[in-house]
């Protein structure tokens, strides 16, 4: 039986699904919950998929090894014309064991808790003097543009080496990969761009080098022949979209949470201690990174259920995280939770985010700053009126007016 | 060594080979792990106080390439 508004099989209902609250699961996701923890999606282009609602289900596809990453795999699951464009490039992202952790260990020296914990007088600044700018500022603004995109954006820029004279650029191009869910070209001229000007930089950057990430790889990955350059400017696009894109909507949407339950955020300023914790918390709540998407190798059987090789399998953290048999009472918005860390909203397994030490170091500094610097901070429209970005990708907002 | 030889104080063991840095050890942990400078696992103390087992069980559960093992003798 096919539903006529969606053109999708009455069992397996259609994904990705729009939020229609920023920082709250789509509310299809309780139906696709009560089909248990595995069952089945009908993707954009008809196929159908699994999709995955139980954590420990999850976390245990997400170790498995006949589970697969590869986007260059004929049966792999797209969300969207412009995703299966834009992710089909071989990153670390899309790579799988062992290939996987020969490039993953290329990096992982720079992103350990001590490296990053040393970068945090460097986004103490970065915060301090973006919330001078906007203290002086009479309200309202867009909190978005001026705050929540420009943290992340300086910190990835000081981090890899990138001139952040160049950061509106490339948000631009990041935005036009984020939104353009059905826009193909548009998505891959972005890309292109992007391809262009680092191209450019790594190649002034071997002629003088500088201080970053991007000149160590270069230096210790390119001149060698580890690394092809392609491979570099790569990993380079990765780094620079996954460090501020996620954290950027992390802002937004933590933000959002925190005004719209006000006893939290008082608890949280009662007590800074609390801050490490409710970050975790905002991060399982929100799931700004709702969807990752894998493959099946081999056939696997789990929960019941039997998985053929060349299923696709889909992974919403937004459901995940609201798994009743791994939090208690998932559905509350609580800075005490604990245990809190077992979230899935960086992943598990091989590909758990690399950057999660840092996105949690600048979400703290950048949740203890705000509310203390702007201590009357609120939104300036109703909730209902932030346009959520579409399904399938970050989910975050476009923009967020506050006053204060 | 496993839980049931009943011998000695547990021990905890680290595959830095399997290790991809994820630094959920370290985090969890601080007085039993580290990263080294390739930002792999290295173990503190590998007869650990009991003080910190909660930690390190902790930190078996949350490592998302499964590197570390205690052998508790509990
Ligand atoms: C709140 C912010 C962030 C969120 C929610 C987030 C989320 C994620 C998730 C879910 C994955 C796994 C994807 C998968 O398995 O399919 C991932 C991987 C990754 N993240 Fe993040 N991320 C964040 C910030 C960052 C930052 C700041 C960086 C810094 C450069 C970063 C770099 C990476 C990289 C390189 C990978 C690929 C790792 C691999 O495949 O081995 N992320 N992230
Ligand atoms: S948590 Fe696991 S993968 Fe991460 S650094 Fe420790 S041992 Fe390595």
């Amino acid at each position: 039986m096919i539903n006529e508004e969606t053109g999708a099989a009455l069992d397996a209902p259609a994904f990705p699904q729009e939020r229609t609250c920023p920082y709250e699961p789509p509310p299809g996701y309780a139906e696709l919950r009560e089909r248990g923890p595995l069952s089945k999606i009908t993707l954009f282009d008809g196929r159908t998929a699994w999709v995955v609602t139980g954590h420990a289900e999850a976390r245990s596809l997400l170790v498995d090894s006949r589970i697969s990453a590869d986007t260059q795999n004929p049966d792999f699951p797209f969300l969207s014309q412009a995703r299966a464009a834009t992710t089909r490039q071989r990153t670390i992202v899309t790579m799988d064991p062992p290939e996987h952790d020969v490039h993953r260990r290329m990096l992982i020296p720079s992103f350990t808790l001590r490296k990053i914990n040393a970068l945090r007088p460097t986004i103490e600044r970065v915060v301090d003097e973006l919330l001078d700018g906007i203290t002086a500022r009479r309200p309202p603004l867009d909190l978005v543009s001026e705050f929540a995109v420009p943290v992340p954006s300086m910190v990835i820029c000081a981090l890899l080496g990138v001139p952040y004279d160049d950061h509106e650029f490339f948000e631009r191009q990041t935005r036009r990969i984020a939104i353009s869910a059905n826009d193909r070209t548009d998505a891959m001229a972005a890309l292109g761009e992007l391809f262009g000007y680092l191209d450019g930089l790594v190649k002034s950057k071997e002629e003088d080098p500088g201080d970053g990430l991007l000149d160590e790889l270069i230096e210790s990955q390119l001149r060698p022949g580890n690394l092809t350059r392609e491979e570099i400017i790569l990993t380079s696009i990765v780094l620079l979209l996954a460090g501020h894109e996620n954290t950027a909507n992390m802002i937004a949407l933590g933000t959002v949470t925190l005004l719209r339950h006000p006893a939290e955020l008082d608890a949280l300023r009662a007590d800074p201690e609390l801050i490490s914790g409710a970050v975790d918390e905002l991060l399982r709540y929100t799931a700004v990174a709702d969807t990752m998407s894998r493959v099946a190798t081999a056939d696997i059987e789990i929960a019941g259920h039997v998985i053929r090789a060349g299923d696709g399998v889909i992974l919403p953290n937004a459901a995940i995280n609201r798994d009743a048999a791994a939090f208690a009472d998932p559905d509350r918005f609580d800075v005490r939770r604990s245990p809190v860390r077992h979230h899935n909203t960086f992943g598990y397994g091989v590909h758990q985010c690399l950057g999660q030490h840092l996105a949690r170091l600048e979400l703290e500094i950048v949740f203890s700053r705000l509310f203390e610097r702007l201590p009357t901070l609120r939104l300036a429209v109703p909730v209902e009126e932030l346009e959520i970005k579409p399904a399938g990708g970050a989910q975050g907002v476009f923009e967020l007016p506050v006053t204060w | 060594m496993s839980a049931g030889d009943g011998g000695g104080p547990p021990r905890i063991s680290a595959d830095p080979d399997r290790c991809l840095g994820a630094g959920q050890c370290a985090r969890s942990a601080p007085d039993v792990f580290d990263q080294d400078d390739d930002g792999t696992v290295v173990v503190l103390r590998p007869d650990p106080p009991t003080e910190t087992h909660d930690q390190i069980r902790e930190a078996i559960y949350l490592c998302p390439s499964s590197a570390i093992s205690f052998d508790a003798a509990e």
